[in-house]
């Protein structure tokens, strides 16, 4: 299973130890990027590109993004999603520079070849010359020069994309557990759009996963947080996985801001904390049971984040090595009062490229990539609750990130 | 444009107060931020994209006085960030109308970074949308949007704009 990969300069070798080291290397190297965008991005996976009401109308379409590689999210005139690729088939312009509109096809502005939003080729200028001189040769077919196709699946109104036709079917991809956790959120009420926001993360996009997938850290990292119970290793959580391990949801309860047992070694815990306009922080129980957080990863491309009332789609979009976009789409639902919404818009103040608790994040991942980008030949160390890459009921654990290693050494064939 | 907005004393009291907004921030007091607002004002950082399309989502957002009391405390105690200036360039300050004491206003602005390694980078760049009005004769802000062209935050945006 330890292969070397052979498109690189150096050959690396994972650490003959496992998944609980992680070689700096795949942090950085050209050769490893190239190879995810091909095997993890665009091979068998369900890639999350927007969500459905965004396109809201026959004719609406957005920009959206698989892996690094530029598409488009369009809503035909049948009112099925479809999701092409922004690249002409004739000489590869990107012809969709609009973030968001409303069209009924798609022209190239170099030689205006000319698309429907399903992305046939429908129009061909001067296909047949001017006076019977030039134009395309006699075998020329519109209908095999269309715009590449991604195969399409609706959640609910998340939207998922994939370059290869034979990935298996979505709910088969998630699995039983994460697919539930995902239908708890997209549970078929029609989803309100709050806003997006963007931030370009100097670290590998890699290192965004493993903060995710690491409960651990937001209790000692994240003082805003613990300090106001909203992550707390006191409180019952779990970390959970499909059975592949290539996607996770961290699980966790509100606690009190009170200091105790638990909270002793977090001596960054202020419980004193306490906020002039606790308006800020007013979450209303939205859900059933008792959960108030449940972040989820989902392979390859997608964080969804369920903290209190704040729901958003963090999409991850790599660029290059040692950079990734994270771009975040806001939302709540389209039956939600005005005073809902303002919950939603103030709990905001916490995550995105501005948030209380998030710029901790942001931060900190580029002081990783700051560091190891020297240091390709040194390993991460993975072993906060074992060596295993099994469900935990706790959150003093880093096993969701070992799971995730386990399968993207499958796939990467390192 | 009527007497009053063309009025020089006035011009230069609104233009002071943005003066006085940038130099706040920009040597780090950041507890006379709030101080620059009335009680109930609105503040907040928001994508043009999200402000052009009616959307309201904003990655700052502060509804009242005591919310940017909290955002300050918050990078005074909890928030964990690489030291950096920051330095506001405000400028193409216009009074576009008064209505019963409040004025609106619109500026462009630059916020410049500087973080300890790098070169100085453009943060974020936009245009101020503001309403201000007079507390014991001083003006304040009652609202002040900040609307950004710049869509992708390079990392992470930890002080106001």
């Amino acid at each position: 299973m330890t292969a070397p990969a052979t498109d690189n300069m150096l050959e690396r070798r994972w650490p003959e130890a496992g998944i609980h080291q992680v070689p700096y290397w795949i942090y950085t190297d050209p050769g490893i990027y190239q190879r995810e965008m091909e095997r993890i991005f665009c091979g068998k996976s369900w890639n999350y590109v927007a969500l459905g009401a965004e396109v809201p109308n026959p004719g609406d379409y957005k920009r959206s993004w698989v892996g690094d590689r530029p598409v488009v999210v369009t809503r035909d005139q049948d009112g099925e999603i479809n999701v092409v690729v922004n690249r002409c088939a004739h000489r590869g312009v990107q012809f969709c520079k609009q973030n968001y509109g409303n069209t009924k096809e798609f022209i190239c502005p170099y030689h205006q070849w000319t698309y429907d939003l399903k992305g046939n080729l429908i129009g061909v200028p001067l296909r047949r010359g001017i006076k019977k001189k030039g134009g395309m040769p006699d075998d020329f077919r519109r209908e095999e020069h269309g715009l590449d196709i991604l195969k399409v699946h609706n959640h609910n109104g998340a939207i998922f994309a994939t370059f290869d036709h034979n990935t298996e079917p979505y709910k088969d991809f998630l699995g039983e557990t994460i697919y539930g956790y995902m239908d708890r959120v997209f549970d078929g009420r029609e989803l309100k759009i709050l806003g997006n926001s963007r931030q370009l993360i100097p670290s590998n996009w890699k290192l965004m996963f493993e903060n995710l997938k690491d409960p651990y850290h937001a209790t000692l990292l994240h003082v805003f947080l613990i300090s106001f119970g909203l992550f707390r290793g006191d409180m019952k959580s779990a970390s959970v996985m499909d059975e592949s391990g290539r996607h996770a949801a961290l699980v966790n309860r509100r606690g009190e801001q009170r200091a105790n047992q638990g909270t002793a070694e977090m001596t960054r815990m202020n419980e004193n904390y306490s906020l002039s306009d606790p308006r800020l922080l007013q979450p209303e129980k939205e859900y059933d049971g008792d959960v108030t957080v449940v972040m989820q990863t989902l392979w390859p491309n997608l964080i969804m984040q369920q903290q209190s009332n704040s729901l958003a789609m963090r999409h991850i979009i790599p660029r290059g090595p040692e950079n990734f976009e994270l771009a975040w789409t806001f939302f709540g639902y389209a039956d939600d009062d005005e005073e809902m919404d303002r919950r939603r818009l103030r709990q905001a103040n916490l995550m995105g490229p501005a948030g209380l608790v998030s710029i901790d994040d942001s931060e900190v991942l580029k002081m990783s990539q700051d560091s190891i980008a020297f240091y390709p030949e040194e390993d991460g160390l993975y072993e906060m609750g074992g060596r295993g890459t099994e469900d935990h009921d706790h959150i003093v654990t880093e096993t969701a990130i070992r799971a995730f290693y386990k399968v993207y050494r499958e796939v990467m064939r390192l | 444009m009527s007497k009053l907005l063309l009025d020089p004393i006035l011009r230069f009291e609104v233009e002071d107060l943005y003066s006085e907004y940038a130099d706040v921030l920009d040597t780090e007091q950041f507890e006379r931020w709030p101080e620059l607002f009335t009680e109930d004002a609105f503040y907040d950082v928001i994508p043009r994209e999200n402000y052009e399309r009616d959307m309201p989502l904003a990655i700052m957002r502060c509804e009242s006085r005591a919310m940017m009391q909290d955002r300050v405390r918050a990078i005074r105690e909890t928030l964990m960030f690489e030291p950096r200036y920051i330095r506001h360039l405000i400028s193409s300050i216009r009074i576009t109308s008064e209505d019963d004491g409040t004025l609106s206003v619109t500026a462009n602005y630059a916020v410049l970074e500087t973080l300890t390694d790098e070169m100085t980078k453009i943060l974020n760049a936009g245009r101020y949308v503001d309403r201000l009005v007079r507390e014991n004769e001083e003006f304040r802000f009652k609202e002040k949007r900040c609307v950004y062209d710049s869509s992708v935050v390079p990392n992470s945006l930890v002080y106001p704009v």
